[in-house]
């Protein structure tokens, strides 16, 4: 809302850009996390850095089957440290967050995967 | 109720060749004798513990894929653990999700089936795209 009334007011009057470049300036440091990538990120040349939008590996690539024998593909969902990485770090979906938990533990519980670190 | 079942065990590194024949095979006839069947049986070789288990680094891995009733899985999963050589076993019951699967993948087939307009253009697409990388 704040970026709309800046655009118009740069719109309507051009010596005020200065202060209008300001007031959006502060727009996404007020909510840095806000859910509009596409808003000022795309206009905003200034901005320090980008966070990407972080998708489910899973949906994306439409692997269905989260099984414990696959190590490969587990380990990559488990930190160095042999704890599972949380949804937020990873972008995996709830559902397949859920499996995948599940499919790491039965790993664990066969030597597959480690409970904690190497010791 | 017939289920299918996973069995994974882990065997010492040192148990013979023949031992392990011998052990899978008092498995298979006692899977037949309670009415179930083998569905296959995979040894997946010699692996690193990701942990020491009873001071073994290393074990072999061996699969079993069992069709059964639950009374089979607890006969079989007692016998694993009396037997010396076995270190650990893993039972997990896999029919669900296979179900789950395959109830997936139908779906999936029936919603290829139902828009091949825009599916064929898709497929013919990839390749093109492929080709020049």
């Amino acid at each position: 809302m704040a970026e709309e009334t800046n655009t118009s007011a740069a719109a309507n009057g051009p010596a005020e850009t200065p202060r209008s470049e300001t007031a959006r300036g502060e727009g996404p440091r007020g909510a840095p996390r806000g859910p509009r990538p596409t808003g000022p990120g795309g206009r905003e040349g200034g901005r320090k850095y980008f966070r990407r939008k972080k998708v489910c590996k899973f949906c994306i690539e439409k692997i269905e089957s989260i099984n414990y024998k696959d190590v490969r593909l587990l380990a990559q969902f488990v930190a160095e440290s042999g704890k599972i990485v949380p949804r937020r770090l990873t972008g995996v979906c709830t559902p397949h967050q859920r499996r995948l938990s599940t499919a790491i533990k039965q790993a664990r519980n066969i030597a597959l995967l480690p409970f904690a670190g190497r010791a | 109720m017939n289920r299918t079942y996973e069995l994974m065990f882990i065997v010492r590194p040192d148990m013979a060749e023949e031992d392990l024949d011998k052990l899978i095979s008092t498995l298979d006839g006692q899977v037949t004798t309670s009415g179930g069947t083998v569905k296959s049986v995979e040894r997946m070789g010699k692996r690193r513990l990701a942990y020491t288990v009873r001071r073994f680094s290393d074990g072999m891995y061996i699969l079993l894929t069992v069709e059964g009733s639950g009374p089979l899985v607890r006969e079989l999963e007692r016998r694993l653990r009396v037997t010396e050589p076995v270190i650990k076993f893993l039972t997990v019951r896999v029919d669900e999700e296979q179900k789950r699967l395959d109830k997936v993948k139908q779906i999936r087939e029936a919603r290829r089936r139902a828009t091949p307009a825009p599916a064929t253009p898709e497929t013919g697409g990839e390749p093109a795209a492929t080709a020049p990388a």
